[in-house]
């Protein structure tokens, strides 16, 4: 302030922070939030940890009374759930409290992130972050390696490739699922719930194999509300299972594509959400 | 003198869904803001005043770039605030009395810390902005604190400093001395003024407290129904408005209501009384008068509320 | 960055008019305020039907996913853990309906009670002329019964046209699972308590808490019933307090418990709500006395 009294000229300003610095920014503040709380923090990373891996855990009391189910081996289970729980887990871990953003409008907290030179989606996406949520990609990850031992199954190269590839597309795909659900709460402030139904609810279906549900949810969640291919299709194809519906073997590639349509279309979404809420103040 | 704020004919209209039967609601226009146009020069410190719900908060939402006008221009500092939402985020600080933008759970300087990454600010700058901040508000104890374990006074300060690091052109303050003791409150106030005398920063500030005003403010905006209903200065609308001060004076003994030249009683109440004075003129010969005349213990001076100036507006004569 | 506290302060006070704690004497006002309780926690819900819908919503989706989990793992096991398919079927949508009424995941309550101990905002409780306990329980109960009719009729009756459920026909059966239900809401309450009680010890009880509802999560059943556990484990977790939350009133309903042995469900139940009550009082006495101590 000293000495820039009267300055007419404002200061140079430097262009605003993306949105991945953003993110990190405001991540790293929320870590340090949750670090001034140390024996709470390290009890909710165990608990993390654990209560995704019930979801393992039922599975695993399910094959201790049968051998196959859907058709499917307990390895083969287990693959899709540790595709299906990495790509959320890690979906989760970047922006599970986007749907907090509900709560926000309603209280008006959120007229604090719009006046911030910074994208109001990073701020948001980067809400609550916590290193505790790793608990359930970790999780996943244990399940998924565990899986490709156990596996047995032919291996070629294009194989190998698509794992990497649908755990990529499959997170995108589910970040895309996040966003359009906050997006959505620009009108339904208390809708939260709804959300859930498609991300908790989407991963725990496709942790079991598509044979166990009626054709037309596998028809739903392929043609109208693309979870599929988060892990269905390309999981299906590296275990050489043939898919429920009569659909091209090529579809086990078009993950990434599917996810940047998704991505598009969610941050269209939000777009639109954010002009709403800035012209009707909600 | 530039003018850093510019309205032109600005609205704001919102569709509300009202509830007309058990089930059935009907789509309702509300207009928040109906019009209104000012300009603020740089360096001015303005109050901005009205009852609740009267377009203060939309028109300072739209101002900082939170909301879009629905009709009529609007510039500050040469920019449209929500087409250009994080330039003028840059250019501008924001204070919500009633909501920190501090972090709960963190030492107060680490909140500061992210202002300075987040608004790209020159290290130096930032050095220096701070201390200057530190030294006036008085913040040096505070910043190892973490901001839950503040007191609201002492939040207010930091949050205020927080608003300024990045050399805001204009600063926004929404109610900035609510729930604040009398000192807190004289300390925010003695910083707005030596902020706005070194720096020329413009503030327009929304109040509930007239002392804020007439502390701070030589030009005061009032606000009521989405329109502006007087701009000028805090005496023309004490004159517009009529308003009156009170002055409680408590006496040794229950006696008959006091007589004193300008002022009548309004109330009475075992020994104390209640005085009623035009708010423009001085308190002192009262005071001075009823002391001699009268047994007095105690006595105390209350400034007239918003609400009531404004109502009073509008029984005496409009100004245009 | 946070306004948690406010709204915490809102809720208590909400549905609670000052008539609530007016001088009280006597059985018949004693019966009155902890109605009033119950009846604000009750209403407070009412507030949020978007909320309700959507949780409907969310429990109906989750209901048919882990409907044809259940009947594919069914088709290979016909009998498991002595349901056939229409009685596994049946324990899912239970499961659904009862998921929020005895408050399975925690929180709740609890949450609330947790950030007044943090704030120190108990000690104005302590001083209540009504006792701690009985206050949240009522509350708790009139939030239950706003549950079960909200978010809990929805999912059954849903589960009831879409998948062949052995629901029971006649009255008294149905009256038996209301009381086995109420009974799990009182031991649910009684478990969350004595968790929100540990914060006046624990600066922070987010992550007791957090602990507690998971091993709540595995142990009343929710995610496999009880019955279909193997071994050991399958008695162990029969054995413990969160069996009472969903496997029991779920049992009832199906008539898998008649005469003494719908009693002995009952007496189970009873005893584990007083033992946990119990230890419930003598958690809040110890808390009073260190309010006393510390001044909160």
């Amino acid at each position: 302030m000293p000495g820039a009294a009267g300055a007419a000229g404002a200061p140079e300003r430097l262009p605003a922070p993306g949105m991945w610095a953003t993110y990190r920014m405001i991540a790293g503040m929320w870590i340090r939030s949750t670090l001034a709380y140390r024996a709470s923090f390290a009890m909710m990373l165990v608990g993390n940890f654990l209560v995704t891996a019930f979801d393992f855990v039922v599975i695993a009391l399910m094959f201790s009374q049968v051998r196959s189910l859907g058709g499917y081996s307990f390895a083969e289970v287990a693959f899709l759930y540790g595709t299906s729980t990495t790509a959320f887990g890690l979906a989760n871990a970047l922006l599970g409290s986007i749907d907090k953003l509900g709560a926000r409008v309603r209280d008006g907290t959120l007229d604090t992130l719009l006046v911030r030179p910074a994208p109001v989606l990073a701020q948001v996406a980067a809400d609550r972050f916590g290193l505790q949520r790793l608990g359930r990609l970790l999780q996943g990850l244990l399940v998924l390696g565990g899986s490709l031992l156990a596996l047995d199954v032919h291996w070629t190269v294009l194989k190998a490739l698509l794992v990497p590839m649908m755990l990529l597309s499959g997170t995108a795909i589910f970040c895309a699922v996040f966003v359009a659900g906050a997006a959505f709460q620009f009108w339904a402030q208390d809708a939260a719930e709804v959300q859930s139904a498609f991300t908790y609810g989407g991963q725990t279906l496709l942790q079991y194999p598509p044979t166990v549900f009626a054709k037309d949810m596998v028809r739903g969640v392929t043609y109208v509300f693309p979870l599929a291919f988060v892990n269905w299709l390309p999981a299906l194809y590296v275990l050489g299972r043939p898919y429920p519906l009569a659909l091209p073997a090529w579809f086990a590639f078009t993950p990434p594509l599917v996810a940047a349509l998704c991505l598009i279309l969610a941050g269209q979404a939000w777009r639109v959400g954010v002009r709403s809420y800035r012209s009707t103040g909600s | 003198m530039t003018d850093l704020v510019e309205l032109d004919g600005v609205e704001k209209v919102f569709d509300v869904r009202r509830k007309t039967g058990r089930w059935r609601r009907e789509k309702q226009q509300v207009r928040a803001v109906d019009g209104i146009s000012f300009r603020v020069p740089r360096g001015e410190m303005v109050g901005y005043i009205g009852p609740n719900g009267a377009g203060k908060s939309t028109t300072i939402k739209m101002l900082t770039g939170i909301l879009t006008p629905s009709a009529g221009r609007l510039r500050v500092a040469g920019l449209d605030p929500s087409r250009e939402r994080t330039r003028m985020a840059q250019r501008i600080g924001v204070v919500f009395g009633q909501r920190t933008t501090l972090w709960w759970d963190l030492p107060l300087y680490d909140s500061y810390r992210l202002a300075h990454r987040m608004y790209r600010i020159p290290d130096a700058r930032f050095r220096e902005n701070l201390d200057r901040c530190v030294e006036l508000l008085d913040l040096a104890s505070l910043l190892d604190v973490p901001v839950r374990q503040l007191s609201l006074g002492q939040r207010m300060r930091g949050d205020i400093a927080a608003a300024l690091l990045h050399d805001p052109d204009v600063l926004y303050l929404d109610e900035p001395t609510i729930g604040l003791d009398v000192i807190s409150k004289a300390k925010v106030r003695q910083f707005l003024r030596d902020l706005n005398a070194e720096r020329a920063t413009t503030i327009l500030l929304t109040t509930h407290d007239l002392t804020d005003i007439e502390q701070l403010c030589r030009r005061v905006m009032v606000i009521d129904h989405g329109r502006l209903m007087y701009d000028g200065a805090l005496t023309g609308l004490h004159e517009a408005g009529e308003s009156e001060r009170t002055l409680v004076v408590d006496l040794e003994r229950e006696l008959p209501p006091v007589r004193a030249e300008g002022a009548r009683v309004v109330k009475v109440e075992g020994p104390r009384q209640w005085l009623a004075f035009p708010a423009s003129a001085s308190a002192a010969p009262l005071v001075a008068h009823i002391a001699a005349e009268y047994p007095l213990v105690d006595l105390s001076v209350r400034e007239p509320d918003i609400e009531a100036v404004i109502a009073r507006m509008y029984e005496g004569p409009r100004v245009h | 960055m946070s306004s948690r506290g406010n709204s915490v302060a809102k809720g208590w006070r909400a549905g609670l008019g000052s008539r609530a704690l007016v001088s009280m004497t006597g059985e018949g006002a004693f019966v009155r305020l902890y109605g009033v309780v119950a009846a604000g926690g009750f209403r407070r819900y009412t507030t949020y039907r978007v909320a309700t819908a959507a949780g409907v919503f969310t429990n109906t989706v989750f209901g048919v996913i882990v409907a044809y989990t259940y009947i594919a793992l069914w088709d290979q096991r016909p009998n498991l853990g002595g349901y056939d398919q229409s009685q596994a079927l049946t324990y899912v949508w239970v499961s659904q309906a009862l998921l929020m009424t005895v408050n399975m995941f925690g929180g709740g309550f609890a949450d609330e009670l947790v950030e007044r101990i943090r704030t120190g905002d108990i000690a104005i409780d302590l001083y209540r002329p009504a006792d701690l306990q009985l206050w949240w329980l009522s509350a708790d109960l009139g939030r239950a019964l706003f549950h079960f009719l909200g978010r809990g009729a929805v999912p059954l009756a849903f589960g009831a046209l879409f998948f062949d459920l052995a629901l029971p026909t006649t009255p008294g059966t149905w009256l038996a699972f209301l009381l086995a239900v109420l009974l799990g809401v009182v031991v649910s309450f009684a478990l969350r308590f004595l968790v929100a009680l540990s914060a006046f010890w624990l600066l922070d009880g987010a992550g007791v808490s957090s602990l507690v509802s998971i091993a709540g999560l595995f142990f009343s059943g929710m995610l496999l019933p009880l019955n279909a556990f193997p071994g050991l484990l399958g008695e162990v977790a029969r054995a413990l307090p969160w069996s009472c939350l969903l496997q029991i009133p779920a049992d009832v309903l199906m008539g898998h418990h008649h005469g003494t042995g719908l009693l002995g469900a009952y007496g189970f139940q009873l005893g584990w709500a007083a033992l946990l009550l119990g230890a419930g009082r003598v958690l809040q006495s110890a808390a009073v006395r260190r309010v006393v101590v510390q001044g909160g």
